[in-house]
């Protein structure tokens, strides 16, 4: 065995790994991680109901916080343990029940509005998140069920307490369907 | 011209044939009320054009449909409307809005019934608009309208079209008495559905356990040659005969296809997509008497069969008569029905009475006694073995083992890759199974739980995306004010720097 062999063996090891450490360092500080790509793909597990029970102003500003880390992954009602177990799956960690703090997990529903009773404020119609109620200024509104999210933000704003939500049936399925076909 | 089935494995199955197949079809007298299901086997509900109280007579349109998927209703009795209400019905669920229609007995004919004049001369568009009208739809079992199949054939251009008469199925044999009773019948209803399709040509296709239905198809085809002798525009040279050996599921659209037209139509797409159109011989038939008559679908010849009758039968029944009078027909029970199954024992569906109508779709009725389907009432199912014999004879080349595991898992993503949306139902796995696993029920059932996961995915992202809009159009209106506001905030500053404008 030649001791000079070695001690160059050794020398040779530990430069590299001094090399290869100094370039990930700088790497990791030059080159962005792909969090966006994160967000993205926490989104699409998101219910898309944008109703704000979990105290963000939507799916993906949850999204985004669920990505930072600012947020847990148990505060999407809509979405249920279903949404909790693949969020768990995506980020490796343990899934859990959904915290009741922010509501209870409950069937898909569409929010329908009694057109006797409407009024026509118009107030209902900025509160929709996804633009799905239609109707003016002093006429009748009404829902498109198959946009509807079922996220209850029409509920507060209207002064005449005349929505109601209604379990979500078949048809606004084949609804999509028939537009499809 | 005898052909060799193509498609992968598949089996030769006991026919049962015999018990109904010998008697001529039976006219089933009108019955004294009818209960038209609104959805007559596809899946899509027609819309009534009548109200309770209404008079009808024969051939009135009862339902329009007022989507590509569902098909007109038309009265097959005269009489009044007595109900139109949600009832026990031949249809998935066994539930369904159907119009109940009473017999006064005159057997008035609507005026709208009369033979269609020159149907040989009509375009193509016009012929399709036509079978739209008369609630013409797939009576092989589907019940799905035949103009919305010939038109998607027309746009995408067919070169074949197949008339399936293999009739695969045990125990059913309404096709192959039709065949032998009114092969004249069907060949007219082939050479309009070619013409209608824009097809180059038409291709018969029988099993060969059918002779009797074989030589009648081929002496009409040759009636048909010589009666068009000279008259070149009439004569069809394109129609022939294709005899398929006798394997299930060959009656199946796509195995069908592959056999006789030496193509497989490649997953999620359709048939028409390859240029083939599938239609069934009993529809061709109804075709048929449509342009003779004028009649629309009034009735359909349905098999009344298995042990729990008296004497199995083919009888031609008005659309919506209650399967009691068609049991009746036959015999009236025998011994302890178990079951009664609207179609064959492979892919019949069982109904909850003997009250409930026939469909367009219905082709049998099986009273099924412990005698014929005994051996899988109460198995107990037993855990898979891995023996193989069901991916052995699956017709689609699926691996049902494998779908199993993930069927059972809820695994989505595993069953779109095994290609669970290819399976047709055929129930082969399922009979081979020496576990007793019903691999077919679970397959149909994690097929809805995969299409209702895609109507959320495609709902949730039609949502995302209006989300997105109004978050952007709320931001640039915000900008918009914003702007405004700056540039009033502006020129008050301009005008507050003049000393002619006051204080400031």
């Amino acid at each position: 065995m030649n001791p000079a062999a070695l001690i160059v063996a050794l020398l040779v090891a530990v430069a590299l790994a001094v090399a290869l450490g100094v370039a990930l360092g700088w790497a990791a500080s030059r080159i962005e991680p792909d969090s966006d790509s994160l967000v993205e793909r926490i989104d699409a597990l998101l219910p898309q109901t944008q109703c704000g029970q979990c105290l963000y102003p939507g799916c993906r500003p949850y999204a985004a916080a669920i990505a930072s880390g600012e947020a847990d992954i148990d505060r999407c009602p809509p979405g249920g343990d279903a949404t909790v177990r693949a969020l768990a799956a995506l980020l490796d960690r343990a899934p859990r029940p959904v915290d009741p703090a922010f509501g209870a997990p409950k069937p898909a529903q569409v929010a329908w509005i009694d057109e006797e009773k409407c009024i026509g404020c118009a107030r209902c119609l900025p509160a929709c998140p996804v633009d799905a109620i239609i109707g003016a200024s002093r006429h009748m509104h009404t829902v498109i069920a198959a946009q509807c999210t079922g996220c209850e933000l029409c509920l507060p704003p209207c002064p005449v307490d005349c929505i109601e939500l209604r379990p979500a049936t078949a048809t606004s399925l084949r609804y999509r369907q028939s537009r499809a076909a | 011209m005898a052909v060799r089935s193509t498609f992968p494995a598949g089996l030769a199955l006991d026919a049962h044939k015999q018990q109904a197949c010998g008697a001529p079809i039976i006219e089933l007298p009108q019955p004294p009320r009818v209960a038209l299901a609104l959805d007559q086997g596809s899946g899509y509900s027609a819309e009534p054009v009548v109200a309770v109280g209404a008079t009808v007579a024969i051939g009135t349109l009862v339902a329009r449909a007022n989507h590509p998927y569902a098909s007109a209703l038309h009265s097959p009795l005269a009489g009044t409307v007595a109900a139109i209400e949600t009832r026990d019905a031949a249809t998935e669920g066994g539930r369904s809005v159907c119009i109940v229609i009473e017999s006064d007995g005159s057997g008035r004919i609507d005026h709208r019934v009369r033979q269609a004049e020159g149907a040989a001369s009509l375009s193509p568009d016009e012929l399709i608009q036509w079978l739209r009208d008369a609630g013409i739809a797939g009576l092989g079992g589907a019940g799905f309208p035949t103009a919305t199949k010939l038109a998607a054939g027309r746009a995408r251009g067919t070169q074949t079209l197949v008339l399936n008469g293999a009739e695969c199925e045990p125990w059913i044999c309404s096709d192959d008495a039709l065949m032998r009773s009114a092969a004249d019948e069907v060949v007219l209803g082939a050479i309009l559905l070619r013409r209608a399709a824009g097809a180059e040509r038409c291709v018969i296709a029988i099993e060969d356990d059918k002779p009797a239905a074989i030589a009648a198809v081929t002496h009409a085809i040759e009636r048909q040659r010589n009666a068009a002798q000279g008259d070149h525009d009439q004569r069809d040279d394109e129609l022939t005969l294709a005899v398929v050996p006798a394997v299930y599921p060959q009656g199946a659209e796509r195995q069908l296809i592959t056999t006789v037209a030496g193509i497989e139509i490649r997953s999620g797409s359709l048939p028409a997509d390859a240029g083939v159109i599938c239609q069934n011989v009993a529809t061709a038939a109804a075709v048929a008497r449509w342009a003779t008559r004028g009649e629309p679908i009034l009735s359909r010849v349905v098999t009344v069969t298995g042990s729990g009758v008296e004497h199995p039968c083919n009888v031609r029944a008005p659309i919506g008569t209650p399967l009691s009078a068609l049991i009746a027909a036959a015999g009236g029970y025998r011994g302890t029905p178990l079951r009664l199954i609207a179609g064959g024992s492979m892919t019949g569906r069982a109904l909850p009475s003997d009250e409930v109508g026939v469909t367009k779709a219905m082709n049998c009725v099986l009273v099924a006694t412990r005698e014929d389907i005994g051996s899988r009432l109460g198995a107990v199912e037993m855990p898979c073995i891995r023996c193989g014999d069901c991916a052995n004879v699956c017709p689609v080349g699926l691996l049902p083992q494998q779908l199993h595991r993930a069927a059972v898992a809820d695994a989505h993503d595993s069953l779109r890759e095994l290609g669970v949306r290819d399976c047709i139902d055929c129930g082969l796995c399922d009979y081979v199974c020496p576990s007793q696993i019903p691999l077919a029920d679970r397959f149909r059932d994690a097929r809805r739980r995969l299409n209702e996961a895609d109507a959320m995915a495609a709902r949730a992202a039609d949502a995302r995306q209006r989300h997105e809009t109004r978050t952007h159009r709320l931001l640039e209106a915000a900008a918009a004010e914003q702007q405004a506001f700056e540039s009033v905030r502006n020129r008050v500053r301009q005008s507050g720097d003049d000393p002619a404008g006051g204080t400031g």
